[in-house]
C-alpha cells in the first residue's frame, strides 16, 4: 500500500518511461543517420576550399560591387521573354490541367479505375521533375529559346494546378449539383452551372498562385538554354562579369517581389 | 386571363449568370488588355520550326528511352549521384531545422519582442526571395564544386521555408493553453518548452518530411550549376545525348519522389 510519503515524491512527468525510452531511441537513430549522411556526403569535400571561403565571399562581394547600371536596356528584351515565358506556360499549362484535373476528380472521373491512375501519374510525373530538368529536355529536343522555356513550365505546372483543382473538385457542395440535376440539366449543364461556378473562385487563385511561381523559375530557366534573363545570367557568369551578374540579381529580385505584390493583391480580390 | 402589364418582350425574364468580375468597365478593360498583351506576346516568341522538325528525332529517341531506360551502363555514376542527392537532403535539412526552429520562435510576434522578431523576419525574406539555384550559384563559387556547395544551398533554403511555416503557426496557438501555463509562474523557457512546443510540434514533424522532400527534388536541380547530387549526373548524361540513361534518371527521381510522398504522408498521419 502506498503511504503519504510515497505519493508526495512522484512528480509529474509527461511520458510513461516506455515512451520516453522510445522517443531517446528514435532521437538517437535520427543522430546517427545524420551523422553517417554527413559522412558519406563530405568524403570527396576538399576543406581547404571550405576554409578559405570567407575569403572567396569577400573577393566576389567586393567584384560585385559596384553594379553595372549601364547593362539594364540590354536586359529589358530577355525580362520581356522571362515574363512571356511564365504567363504563356502558365496559360498553356491551364488548357491541358483543367482535363486531367476533372479526370482524377473521384466525383467527376469517367471511370475510377482506368481514368483516375492515369490522370493521378500524369500530375506525379509532371510535379516531381522540376522545370529546370523540363528544360533541359526540351531545349535538346526543340532548340533552344523561349518556346522550350514556355513548354517546360506548362509541364511543370499541369501536375500543379491539376492537383490543386482535383482536390477543390472533391470538396465541392454536392447539394447544388443535386439541385441543378433535378431541374432536369443535362450532364454538360450540370457541370456548367453546378460544378464550375464553385470551383472558379479556387480555379483563379491556383492560377495566379502558380503564376508568381512560374515568375520566379522562368527567371532561370536561360541557364539551359531556354531563352530569358537566366540567358543573361549564363553570359555574364562564363565570363565572370560579377558587376552585370549582380545587376541580373537586383532585376530577378524586384521582379518576383513585383509578382509577389501582384498575385497577393488578386489572391484577395478573388478570395 | 393575363396580367396587362406582362405582354411583349417582358413577358420572358430570363436568368442569366453574374458575371465574374462585376464592374463593366474593369471586367473590359481586363479583358481587353489581355487579349492585347497575348497577341503581343506570341508574336514576339521566335520558334525555327526547322530545327523543331529536326528536334523530333531526338524528341522520339528520348520517348524510346523512357520505354526501354538504361539502368545498366552508367549505373555507378547514377548510383553516386543518388548517393550524394540523398544524403545532402537529409544532412540540409536536419541543419536546416535546427536553424530554422530560434528563427521561427522569433519570427512569431506573440512570444518575440519586437527587434528579434524584425530581425528573424528579414532573415526568413532574404532566404524566400532567393531561387536556390541563384544561392547555389553563388555558393559553388565560394565552396567549390561538390555535394557541399549544394548542402549549403538547402540548408539556406530550407530556413527560410521553415521559419516562415513555424513562425505562422506559433501565432495560430491556442492561446489559453500559454495563459494556463503562465499563471503557474512559467518562465518564458517554460511557455515554450510546456505550451507551445506540444502545440507546434506534430507540424513541425510533418513541415520537416515534407521540406525533406522538396530537398531532394531540388537537389536533382542544383546539380546542374555544379553543386553535386543526381542534376550533375542528369546533366552529363543530357550533354553525352544519352537519353536512355538520363531516362533512367528521370524514373528513379519520380519512383524516390514518390515513396516519399507516401512515406511523409503516412508518417504525418501517424504522428497527428
Amino acid at each position: 500500500m502506498m503511504t503519504m510519503t510515497d505519493l508526495a515524491h512522484r512528480t509529474w512527468r509527461r511520458r510513461s518511461t516506455r515512451k520516453e525510452l522510445a522517443l531517446w531511441l528514435g532521437w538517437l537513430l535520427l543522430v546517427a543517420l545524420f551523422v553517417f549522411c554527413w559522412q558519406v556526403m563530405t568524403e570527396s569535400t576538399i576543406w581547404a576550399f571550405v576554409t578559405d571561403a570567407p575569403r572567396q565571399a569577400a573577393d566576389i562581394g567586393s567584384r560585385m560591387f559596384p553594379p553595372r547600371w549601364e547593362y539594364i536596356p540590354a536586359l529589358l528584351e530577355p525580362l520581356w521573354d522571362t515574363l512571356n515565358i511564365a504567363t504563356l506556360g502558365t496559360l498553356l499549362a491551364l488548357f491541358m490541367a483543367v482535363p486531367v484535373a476533372f479526370m482524377a476528380a473521384r466525383n467527376t472521373t469517367p471511370s475510377t479505375r482506368f481514368v483516375r491512375p492515369v490522370a493521378l501519374l500524369i500530375i506525379v510525373a509532371s510535379r516531381s521533375i522540376n522545370s529546370l530538368i523540363w528544360a533541359l529536355l526540351l531545349v535538346a529536343v526543340i532548340g533552344p529559346g523561349v518556346m522550350a522555356g514556355i513548354v517546360a513550365i506548362a509541364l511543370r505546372s499541369i501536375g500543379f494546378v491539376a492537383k490543386l483543382l482535383y482536390e477543390a473538385i472533391e470538396e465541392i457542395d454536392e447539394a447544388q449539383v443535386e439541385a441543378v440535376a433535378a431541374t432536369g440539366a443535362s450532364k454538360a449543364q450540370v457541370m456548367d452551372y453546378a460544378v464550375v461556378p464553385q470551383i472558379l473562385p479556387a480555379f483563379a487563385g491556383i492560377t495566379v498562385f502558380r503564376w508568381d511561381i512560374n515568375i520566379r523559375e522562368s527567371t532561370v530557366l536561360g541557364l539551359v538554354g531556354a531563352g530569358g534573363l537566366g540567358l543573361r545570367l549564363q553570359e555574364s557568369l562564363n565570363v565572370l562579369a560579377w558587376p552585370q551578374v549582380t545587376v541580373i540579381f537586383i532585376l530577378i529580385l524586384i521582379t518576383v517581389l513585383v509578382s509577389e505584390w501582384v498575385s497577393a493583391k488578386v489572391r484577395h480580390a478573388i478570395i | 386571363m393575363t396580367d396587362a402589364g406582362m405582354t411583349g418582350a417582358t413577358d420572358y425574364r430570363g436568368w442569366t449568370r453574374p458575371p465574374f468580375i462585376k464592374r463593366p468597365w474593369l471586367r473590359w478593360a481586363l479583358y481587353g488588355g489581355g487579349l492585347l498583351y497575348l497577341v503581343l506576346a506570341v508574336a514576339s516568341v521566335e520558334v525555327n520550326w526547322v530545327r523543331v522538325w529536326e528536334g523530333l528525332e531526338r524528341g522520339q529517341r528520348f520517348i524510346e528511352g523512357f520505354l526501354v531506360p538504361d539502368f545498366t551502363s552508367r549505373w555507378e555514376d547514377i548510383l553516386q549521384g543518388m548517393e550524394e542527392s540523398l544524403t545532402m537532403s537529409v544532412t540540409a535539412t536536419v541543419v536546416g531545422v535546427l536553424i530554422s526552429i530560434p528563427i521561427g520562435i522569433g519570427a512569431a510576434r506573440n512570444i518575440a519582442p519586437l527587434p528579434i522578431y524584425a530581425v528573424c523576419r528579414a532573415i526568413v525574406a532574404l532566404s524566400r526571395s532567393f531561387q536556390e539555384i541563384i544561392v547555389a550559384i553563388l555558393f559553388v563559387a565560394m565552396f567549390g564544386f561538390g555535394p557541399f556547395a549544394g548542402f549549403l544551398t538547402l540548408s539556406f533554403a530550407t530556413i527560410g521555408f521553415l521559419a516562415k511555416l513555424l513562425a505562422e503557426d506559433i501565432e495560430d496557438i491556442d492561446e489559453a493553453q500559454a495563459e494556463a501555463v503562465r499563471a503557474t509562474g512559467a518562465g518564458w523557457w517554460q511557455i515554450v518548452n510546456y505550451a507551445i512546443q506540444p502545440q507546434v510540434m506534430p507540424r513541425l514533424i510533418g513541415l520537416s518530411l515534407y521540406r525533406l522532400d522538396i530537398n531532394f527534388r531540388e537537389s536533382a536541380v542544383i546539380g546542374i550549376v555544379g553543386a553535386g547530387g543526381i542534376g550533375a549526373t542528369l546533366n552529363t548524361a543530357m550533354d553525352r545525348y544519352e537519353y536512355d540513361s538520363a531516362a533512367a534518371i528521370l524514373i528513379l527521381i519520380i519512383l524516390i519522389v514518390m515513396a516519399a510522398e507516401y512515406l511523409s504522408g503516412y508518417v504525418r498521419k501517424w504522428v497527428q
